[in-house]
């Protein structure tokens, strides 16, 4: 059954004493369908507009590599550490406004299913050039769609500079086309194995090796250079008709047929269960209720309905079993920790680099997620045991204590830091804690340090 | 793990200091064997063909026009030795490094690096939901075996690790310093929660005994001159030093990823890289190692090869059949080993990848087999449930 404190943990970004908790789930809904007010908030820049740009970037990177050993060395590597500074900046702004939009959101569900589908369409920076633009593409590709649609996502994400360039689509090149006829260029399986893999059907789903094949083919034309952005090249792209999982894609090679095979992909079935079954994994149990997924999935249909997919699964009885198995990951539990403590979206922002790397940039690697640092295009663990190791909590233990002292000169009565942080969720041990403790710093330590805090 | 988990009882808040077993010094188990055992997974899948170049295969140079590189040492003249592993040169022909070419798991055709991780790390080929890793499935066997026995380190997740048996596990980055009242504090309010109560007073545990180690560093000249050797600075260092610390002690098995392995482009650039930063692991292993060194083996295992032949962005694919690196004073390297299966086209699988020899498990089995006196029937039914153990491979002295 719906419970107000839970919606807040469990769907939203954490308890705060600063807003209230939501009445019911059409209230959850309607605000949800609402304008993105934290995106005008708190902005953050698309890759587009994000200077210093990716073509920038790349430039300064090879001329500061060609001057190696000529008299032009040392202007070209001090252009390039003038600009290595310029990304840190925008890389910690980016993070801070995406902390301070789930800390100022009233509930943060929102927030959270950003995260998520960036999650789901994981891509990993590289060094230096695109250190600073893994934020704008979840700010492109992820964020206007996830009460959208599926397929409009999809298409954003494989039309991105960024997953061209993470999973290498922009260099692969139809061993058939023009290109590929005239030079020592060729396929690049990487982004149709982890669209299939990974986006759409689920590493179980019913896929071969010629199925990664043709819709590596497909995806061919699909293209990035730094001085045009994202292009469709008709002179890399495989000619020819694809079958991918049995359906038969356009035999002419142009953008329409790419984006109209993505549409198909994210409308089979397999797609609709795989999605369904990860986000309510994600949100509630590793072991959701089936019947519970099977109504997102029908939510989900053949559009790919995000906003019904939610609200199937926040209508269900299984979104609210009361047992909170899952824990909150680093980043979850830095930010419910704010808001717990009543710090703004505001404060989050002006946070300098000191306190950002003391606060935000090494505990997060020490609590084992490295900001926008996943191993690999799968994205960040989901179960519990994966978190809760002796090193993580080493991180979270540390924070915990030290961390609202640093942001706050005068730290709430734990007494009462229990309410805030836990509500009716709050345990005998931990309220006993709060009270036993030497100090406030300690006391409010313990509270979010807790397994009951930690858990959602 | 009882000894070691939090107190049963509240009312220790009021006790002294002494009382908690969170201040308690760790007493360490009767080890078992002085064995060592160190598994590096090299997550990304190494590229085999170009770690130990078959220059003396015939389809080889057609394959590899860019890679080949001619920036090899030539071993026996057949294999050539990359050149970002020349650091190993001398260790490879005192018999400490060497090589078995052409094995793999029995994962086929998917190549997807999680799965290929999964079935490497759980050693099995199905391993599903709940899997336990192989090497706690080893722990099982071993009498006397404590959480200390064995390690995982470093940030990553090291499934091989997980399951019934206690395993310890640590990021040497990790710092924890908390007073005894917090200390008891935490105590009460993880005492109903098993998953962080465990964690947590390992946490505390562990962080008392890197202070403990930091003041013992291993810094003989010996040591001192043999870490001169190492390159590069990093966490694979750190990590290194951490593992040899604990494995100096009471610890018999440790295992952690070096990661960086998935070279679908520019191979050359990227391999140098993270084969500089695995010789710089081995070397500082052996040199934290000290006298331990002589009874240690390494096996450093990626979860399936790559493509025999170049890709178009000069470099290559998922494959199957790879190389497993091994080294230590325990073991009989300066040669590589395993049935090379040529790389003609029909020699291939699938006509793209190297076609396995061995089974890695085998080769791992074998080596347990010898350090651990584990039997042949523990290794075919708890370690590697369904393995047939084969031939001796003969990688140990």
């Amino acid at each position: 059954m719906f419970d107000p404190t839970l919606a807040m943990i469990r769907f939203g970004t954490g308890l705060s004493p600063r807003f209230a908790r939501p009445v019911g789930i059409d209230s959850i809904l309607f605000d949800l369908g609402e304008d993105d007010e934290m995106a005008a908030q708190f902005p953050i820049t698309g890759f587009v507009d994000t200077k210093p740009s990716h073509a920038a970037l790349a430039w300064v990177n090879r001329a500061a590599k060609d001057a190696v050993d000529t008299p032009d060395e040392p202007a070209a590597m001090q252009a390039r550490n003038l600009l290595r500074g310029e990304v840190r900046v925008i890389r910690q702004q980016h993070h801070l406004a995406t902390v301070a939009r789930a800390v100022e959101a009233p509930m943060g569900l929102r927030e959270r299913l950003v995260a998520f589908w960036a999650d789901h369409f994981t891509v990993i920076r590289r060094p230096f050039e695109t250190a600073h633009l893994v934020t704008s593409f979840v700010e492109d590709a992820i964020r206007p769609h996830v009460t959208g649609s599926f397929a409009q996502m999809l298409r954003a994400v494989v039309t991105h500079p960024m997953m061209l360039i993470y999973l290498e689509g922009f260099r692969s090149v139809g061993p058939g086309s023009e290109v590929g006829q005239r030079r020592n260029f060729g396929l690049n399986e990487n982004l149709a194995r982890e669209l299939l893999e990974l986006h759409l059907l689920g590493v179980d789903g019913s896929y071969s090796q010629t199925d990664v094949r043709e819709l590596a083919e497909l995806l061919t034309g699909l293209s990035y250079s730094e001085r045009r952005g994202f292009f469709y090249d008709a002179r890399r792209a495989e000619p020819g008709q694809e079958t991918v999982l049995g359906l038969r894609f356009g035999a002419d090679p142009t953008l329409e047929t790419v984006l109209a095979a993505m549409d198909e992909l994210a409308a089979l079935p397999q797609t609709a269960a795989h999605l369904a079954h990860k986000m309510a994994v994600h949100f509630v149990s590793e072991t959701p209720d089936p019947a519970m997924v099977a109504a997102m999935a029908t939510a989900f249909g053949a559009g790919g309905d995000l906003m019904a997919m939610t609200a199937a699964m926040l209508r269900h009885d299984g979104a609210w079993v009361p047992e909170r198995t899952k824990v909150r990951t680093p980043q979850q539990f830095i930010t419910a920790g704010c808001r717990a403590l009543g710090i703004t979206g505001e404060a989050v922002t002006s946070i300098d680099r000191g306190g950002y790397n003391r606060l935000l940039g090494r505990p997060l690697q020490i609590m084992g997620q490295p900001w926008e640092s996943p191993g690999g295009p799968d994205g960040w663990p989901e179960d519990a045991e994966s978190w809760i190791i002796p090193q993580a909590m080493a991180g979270r233990i540390t924070w915990a204590m030290q961390a609202p002292r640093y942001m706050l000169a005068d730290l709430p009565d734990p007494r009462d830091f229990v309410d805030a942080a836990l509500g009716s969720l709050a345990t005998e041990d931990v309220i006993f804690a709060a009270g036993a403790a030497e100090n406030k710093a300690e006391g409010v330590g313990v509270i979010l340090a807790s397994a009951a805090f930690q858990r959602r | 793990m009882d000894r070691r988990s939090f107190l049963l009882r509240s009312a220790a808040l009021g006790c002294s200091a002494a009382a908690s077993p969170l201040l308690t010094p760790v007493a360490f188990a009767e080890a078992p064997g002085e064995s060592r055992l160190v598994v590096i997974i090299l997550r990304g899948a190494m590229d085999g063909i170009d770690a130990l170049r078959p220059l003396g295969d015939p389809a080889y140079a057609a394959l590899r026009p860019q890679l080949n590189d001619g920036k090899h040492t030539d071993l026996d003249g057949f294999w050539g030795l990359h050149p970002a592993l020349k650091p190993l040169l001398s260790m490879w022909q005192n018999g400490e490094v060497g090589a078995v070419h052409a094995t793999s798991t029995p994962y086929r055709d998917k190549r997807s690096h999680f799965d290929g991780q999964d079935i490497l790390e759980a050693g099995v080929l199905q391993p599903g939901g709940g899997a336990t890793g192989w090497l706690n499935r080893l722990l099982t066997t071993m009498p006397g075996a404590a959480a200390e026995t064995a390690y995982a380190i470093g940030r990553e997740q090291m499934s091989i690790l997980s399951g019934p048996a206690a395993a310890s596990r640590w990021s040497p980055d990790a710092n924890l310093r908390l007073s005894g009242q917090a200390q008891r504090l935490l105590e009460i309010v993880y005492h109903d929660d098993p998953l962080f109560r465990d964690a947590a007073s390992q946490a505390i545990e562990i962080a008392a005994l890197v202070k403990e180690a930091e003041e013992t560093d291993l810094e003989t000249p010996d040591t001192m001159a043999m870490m001169e050797a190492v390159q590069s600075d990093g966490v694979h260092v750190n990590v290194a030093e951490f593992a040899a610390a604990r494995l100096r002690g009471a610890t018999r098995i440790a295992s952690f990823s070096l990661g960086g392995w998935d070279t679908h482009q520019n191979q050359h650039f990227v391999l140098t890289r993270v084969l500089g930063r695995l010789a710089d692991t081995i070397l500082t292993l052996r040199a934290q190692l000290g006298p331990v060194w002589d009874k240690t083996a390494v096996l450093c295992l990626t979860e399936f090869g790559r493509t025999a032949f170049e890709n178009g962005t000069r470099g290559t694919d998922h494959g199957t059949g790879g190389a497993m690196l091994y080294a230590g004073g325990a073991m009989r390297g300066g040669a590589v080993r395993g049935a090379w299966p040529g790389l003609a086209e029909a020699q291939l699988y699938d006509r793209r990848d190297v076609m396995p020899t061995s089974d890695v498990r085998s080769l791992a089995g074998w080596v347990i087999r010898g350090m651990f006196g584990t039997s042949a029937s523990e290794i075919e039914n708890t370690v590697f449930p369904g393995l047939d153990l084969g031939e001796n491979p003969g990688l140990l002295l």
